[in-house]
């Protein structure tokens, strides 16, 4: 089996975000990036398919060459080879259509993104991937067992979930849940020195069209004065009378 | 050429999302000069929305689609796009609308905007506001291209009454067997339960109710309120809460009237993940807590004392106010 993982380099969750240029731009000063975290849930469960099933592992992302880091610590945690297409992820059609072709050309048995990206959260990469390819898809993925080309796959659905048959080839959108958080690993020496010698390629991007365009960003207006109340039939009834919520 | 909307049901009634979608769906159609048309399956009681300015509906009543199925889902709502001639479609931010509205746009070759919270800003170039950063900004986005797929936060836009006259008319699809690749074996659900993305109150609980078999509190007091129940993520990280549970910038965002916080301190993930929620009351033993700074109003005290009494206030006012 053939598992291409998806990979997006995002903002550190505990990140400020700020932004420039007249507020058109995301500020990148002084932030740190990692890899999504709904991705690092899928690449941790293409290990298991790893060591347990011998499948072969490659990660790829769209972007320029500052998020090389990340693609080498998707290495370190143990994917055998990236491929970075060197191009700015414009929006979620233009990057679907760049992953779609590193699928067409690599022959993937399985797609793993994330059900979204924690930056843009635009959450339609995978979704676009399968339907340009025409490959079965879940989304929001929280188990996922394969035997041979049958999959057994849950999603999670408001309020519950739902276990879903399909077959490869499949793309799936997966999140915590796939594998604990427990479960995710934390590049060891070895793995970081065996990451240096692997292949990082760079490919060139097909020509794509972007569909949408954010033109400016602003933050959420600061939020006022929290009441502190000193009794619970005080708290109901600003609840009621005030909030008109209850 | 008109606005099309995605009506979503279940077991044949209506989701309350459905009339915030339909209510959004009649604004952009009034912004374009068209009407809107709404798509339900198997639904009942498909003319209620007419009080939200949907002016026809086509419905569907097939049994191969009596489960929700994305991609035969957007498959009949791009047959129904192009019966109406309809490049503007409508949808919500469920879970299951999350699962389709990928494969609606890229089949046709739309621009799409998910997270959406308020009414188009521009038509020409046509531009949105939807959140972004997991609620910790919000993005301003052009769509370029003549399809348009728009998600719409749950709870954002809200549901606007409108009488309109309208018409329902059985609409039929054809599907082939690649439609189903994905079959549903089983749905795991307790029904009539509120849930996190629709429910109008949540209740949420962290690590200072200090172990699962205190969450008793935490049900009873969202039985009450007819809320849902949440969590932060050390508790759905300790096993104490199912994943499903977990709010945050990694577990789901929440975007209800009141938000409910015990013994939550706040982090920033957590913060941004409920920051759509407009009240937010927040009940900590530690004053510092950052998510005091974050709140509307807060009682300094432990949970173990405040939440029975919160219980028996609000028991005593629901017998008030019934």
């Amino acid at each position: 089996m053939k598992i291409l993982v998806c990979i997006s380099n995002v903002p550190d969750t505990t990140s400020k975000i700020n932004f420039t240029d007249g507020d058109t731009k995301f500020d990148t000063n002084g932030v740190q990036f990692v890899i999504n975290p709904n991705d690092e849930f899928g690449l941790t469960r293409a290990m298991w398919f790893k060591e347990k099933q011998g499948a072969s592992v490659h990660v790829a992302t769209v972007g320029g060459p500052s998020v090389e880091p990340t693609m080498r610590k998707a290495l370190a945690i143990g994917a055998d080879e990236a491929i970075r297409v060197n191009a700015e992820p414009v929006d979620g059609f233009f990057v679907a259509q760049q992953l779609a072709e590193v699928v067409k050309n690599g022959g993937y048995d399985l797609i793993i993104g994330g059900r979204e990206s924690i930056d843009y959260n635009g959450g339609m990469v995978p979704g676009m991937i399968a339907t340009f390819l025409d490959m079965n898809f879940v989304n929001t993925c929280i188990s996922l067992e394969i035997e041979g080309n049958t999959v057994t796959a849950i999603r999670e659905i408001d309020g519950g979930k739902e276990t879903l048959s399909t077959s490869l080839p499949l793309v799936i959108g997966g999140q915590k849940g796939l594998v604990e958080e427990s479960d995710l690993r934390i590049p060891n020496m070895r793995g970081i020195m065996q990451a240096r010698q692997k292949k990082l390629n760079v490919i060139e991007p097909i020509s794509a069209s972007k569909t949408t365009e954010d033109v400016s960003f602003d933050k959420p207006a600061p939020k006022g004065t929290v009441k502190l109340v000193d009794s619970v039939a005080e708290l109901v009834g600003l609840l009621h009378n005030e909030a008109k919520v209850i | 050429m008109s606005v099309l909307v995605y009506t979503e049901s279940e077991n044949g009634k209506f989701k309350k999302s459905a009339f915030e979608v339909a209510s959004y769906a009649a604004e952009v159609a009034k912004q374009l000069g068209t009407s809107a048309t709404a798509v339900s399956f198997n639904a009942n009681e498909n003319e209620t929305l007419g009080d939200y300015g949907i002016s026809k509906v086509l419905h569907i009543a097939d049994d191969s689609l009596k489960t929700f199925n994305a991609k035969a889902y957007s498959r009949a709502l791009m047959q129904a796009a192009s019966q109406e001639g309809a490049t503007t479609i409508i949808v919500s931010s469920s879970a299951d609308t999350k699962f389709m509205a990928p494969l609606l746009a890229a089949s046709l070759n739309a621009g799409y905007v998910p997270n959406v919270v308020a009414a188009p800003e521009a038509t020409s170039p046509f531009t949105v506001k939807r959140t972004a950063f997991s609620n910790k900004g919000f993005a301003h986005t052009q769509i370029h291209t003549a399809n348009k797929v728009i998600g719409v936060s749950n709870n954002s836009f809200g549901i606007i009454e409108h009488k309109t006259d309208v018409s329902v008319t059985d609409f039929s699809v054809s599907l082939d067997e690649g439609a189903f690749g994905t079959k549903s074996v089983e749905i795991d659900k307790v029904l009539g339960k509120a849930t996190i993305a629709d429910a109008e109150i949540v209740v949420s609980a962290g690590r200072g109710m200090k172990g699962p078999e205190n969450w008793g509190m935490i049900e009873e007091l969202a039985d009450i309120l007819g809320a849902a129940t949440a969590c932060s993520k050390p508790v759905s990280d300790l096993g104490w809460r199912p994943h499903g549970e977990h709010v945050g910038q990694t577990g789901k965002p929440v975007a209800s009237n009141l938000y409910i916080a015990i013994g939550i301190s706040g982090a920033i993930q957590h913060l941004a993940g409920v920051s759509s929620s407009k009240t937010k009351v927040v009940i900590n033993t530690d004053p510092e807590a950052p998510f005091f700074k974050a709140a509307d109003y807060g009682i300094v005290g432990d949970a173990f004392d405040v939440v029975p009494e919160l219980i028996e206030k609000l028991k005593e006012f629901k017998a008030q106010n019934a």
